[in-house]
């Protein structure tokens, strides 16, 4: 019991990973669990936005029609899944997948749904009741912004999913949880971690913080990209699970990339705040702790994890119109690329000024000189080329608007070698805003519902 | 001493945290995690990164993997879908920070060649380093 090994792969490190990547990994060598993250921040408002237009809708439907594509397979090599794939609707993720289940005459499998993280409807309860849901880096309360919220969710803990897997789900799809979660779930299930198990928890959490951008632990983004070989076939990790909290970083046989010391710890530090306190929902790391050793080609095993209690907040993600941007580009040939492109820049933004149009916030980068690093190549080398790229956001949608209509006439009254120009007028879209908040762990209900398919 | 850039000594990865970015770094071996942690301050790091970083720089270390942490906050241009920049999730901040110089024993030798000399003879990746632009 104690040796047992359970494999946990990740295929979807973000909604719009590669759709064949889950696919290749029930295909290319032995799994026990497939885990898939759907939800980055913004993701929410988006498919809250589309629930309001139609009520069975907000969940990722890319999961759906992955599941119909292989739920034989999965039936056949007892892969079970886990995904966040529910988005603001995992009842209906769940209902959609219960139709494909009865077209595929899946009968006996199971499907859990976990729920409970959608508090929107709950936001001026919270707030009448002196939960202020203030913004964690600078403390101004909801209400500064509370009538232009367009969804807010809690991370629920693990161990809700880890009941349905409990149950005998098959597939759970949940809201929102925190990406390690889809990982950590089901080793509780599986090995029976409590929880107050801290470093074991603390463990699962690390195992899934290095898989949860999928290819970002076997040789993508990776900062010595050209030891790297197989792009085109790149392997997605597979955890290799123990009940001591113990794992092995690998991927499956024959294909590409590459899963080191290097490889991992890179990933490690992806997105990392204070290493001595990486906190969830279900416990607090110590990243200072990790251990990491080379266990063979393409092997890293992972030790020494220790963790501490969990604290008595869930964190919510809360999203809100912020206002309205728009974005557009020219792109300008040499000679005098860089030189010509500022004088556009100036043309465009005296324009604005002429006809009596500001904006809150403004842009412009000059792709191929200075977008990325700013002025750290200083004024050394030549662009052949550059792409002008110009921005406003604001609150009014009209000015935005305005702002999309005076990049065009820059073709013809400008400066030569300027072109690019298609598409049409950039317009404005909504500007969604991002605030994080904590809320007492007694005031939110986790829920699990698991219905079988008859 | 002798100058030599980051990205033979070192590794790193960057990603968003709110309104600002994380440059993680990793040193290759012991010694060049020390040269890292006497070299690369807070304050170096910010000037490094000149009009990139509005706030402030805040530093951890985990000498478990070698490694230094870097808060840079309000690098962004406002948080996630908010920033106008191209690179509104500071994806390429670690790139920009492997760039940086720094002054080390002339008996250190970096355990790993940078990009230049693993692309193509002329490589055209950056103009900075070894005598760079063509």
């Amino acid at each position: 019991m104690a040796d047992r090994m359970v494999r946990i792969a990740n295929g979807q490190g973000f909604w719009g990973d590669s759709v064949d990547a889950p696919v290749r990994l029930l295909d290319e060598g032995p799994l026990d669990y497939l885990t898939l993250d759907y939800l980055a921040e913004v993701t929410m408002s988006i498919l809250q936005k589309q629930r309001r237009r139609d009520p069975e809708s907000g969940y990722a439907t890319d999961f759906v029609e992955l599941i119909r594509l292989v739920l034989p397979r999965l039936r056949q090599r007892g892969v079970r899944v886990v995904a966040n794939a529910g988005g603001v609707n995992p009842a209906a993720c769940g209902r959609a997948l219960l139709e494909v289940a009865r077209e595929h005459g899946a009968h006996g499998l199971a499907i859990g749904m976990v729920t409970g993280d959608d508090i929107l409807d709950c936001l001026d309860d919270l707030i009448a009741s002196g939960v202020p849901l203030a913004h964690l880096d600078d403390g101004r309360p909801l209400a500064a912004v509370r009538e232009r919220v367009l969804s807010a969710n809690v991370y629920l803990p693990s161990v809700a999913i880890a009941e349905a897997l409990r149950r005998g789900a098959g597939i759970v799809v949940s809201g929102r949880t925190t990406d390690p979660g889809l990982v950590l779930s089901p080793m509780m299930a599986e090995f029976g971690w409590g929880e107050t198990d801290w470093d074991l928890l603390a463990a699962g959490t690390v195992a899934g913080h290095i898989v949860e951008c999928g290819a970002q632990c076997t040789g993508g983004n990776f900062s010595r990209w050209w030891e790297i070989e197989g792009w085109d076939r790149l392997g997605y990790p597979v955890l290799e699970c123990r009940a001591d909290g113990t794992f092995v970083v690998t991927k499956h046989a024959g294909t590409g990339g590459l899963v080191s010391v290097d490889t991992v710890s890179e990933q490690l530090v992806y997105e990392l705040g204070d290493p001595a306190r990486y906190v969830t929902p279900d416990c607090t790391v110590d990243f200072r702790t990790i251990r990491l050793d080379p266990d063979g080609s393409d092997r890293v095993r992972v030790s020494g994890v220790r963790g501490g209690p969990a604290t008595n907040t869930y964190k919510v993600s809360i999203a809100y119109l912020e206002g309205y941007k728009a974005v557009g580009t020219l792109t300008i040939s040499g000679p005098d690329a860089v030189a010509k492109a500022k004088v556009c820049a100036d043309a465009l933004w005296g324009r604005l000024r002429h006809a009596g149009v500001e904006f809150d916030q403004t842009i412009t980068e000059l792709v191929g000189w200075n977008a990325c690093h700013g002025d750290l190549d200083g004024a050394n080398g030549r662009a052949r080329e550059v792409v002008l790229r110009v921005g406003v956001k604001d609150a009014s949608q009209a000015k935005v608007d305005r702002f999309g209509k005076e990049l065009a006439p820059l073709v013809t009254s400008g400066p030569p070698g300027v072109t690019g120009f298609a598409g049409g007028r950039p317009k404005a879209t909504e500007v969604l805003g991002y605030w994080p908040a904590l809320v007492p762990k007694d005031r939110i209900r986790p829920e699990v519902h698991v219905e079988v398919v008859p | 001493m002798k100058r030599i850039p980051l990205y033979g000594m070192a590794h790193a990865r960057s990603g968003d945290k709110g309104d600002g970015s994380n440059v993680g770094i990793l040193a290759y071996d012991r010694r060049g995690y020390e040269l890292l942690c006497a070299e690369l301050t807070s304050e170096r790091v910010k000037r490094h990164f000149g009009g990139i970083v509005r706030g402030a720089v805040e530093r951890f270390e985990l000498p478990n993997l070698l490694g230094l942490n870097f808060l840079l906050h309000d690098s962004l241009g406002g948080a996630g879908s908010a920033s106008l920049k191209t690179d509104a999730q500071g994806k390429t901040h670690a790139m920009a920070l492997l760039r940086m110089t720094i002054e080390v024993p002339d008996d250190y030798d970096p355990p790993r060649s940078g990009p230049r000399g693993a692309v193509a003879p002329g490589g055209e990746l950056d103009a900075e380093g070894s005598g760079g632009s063509r």
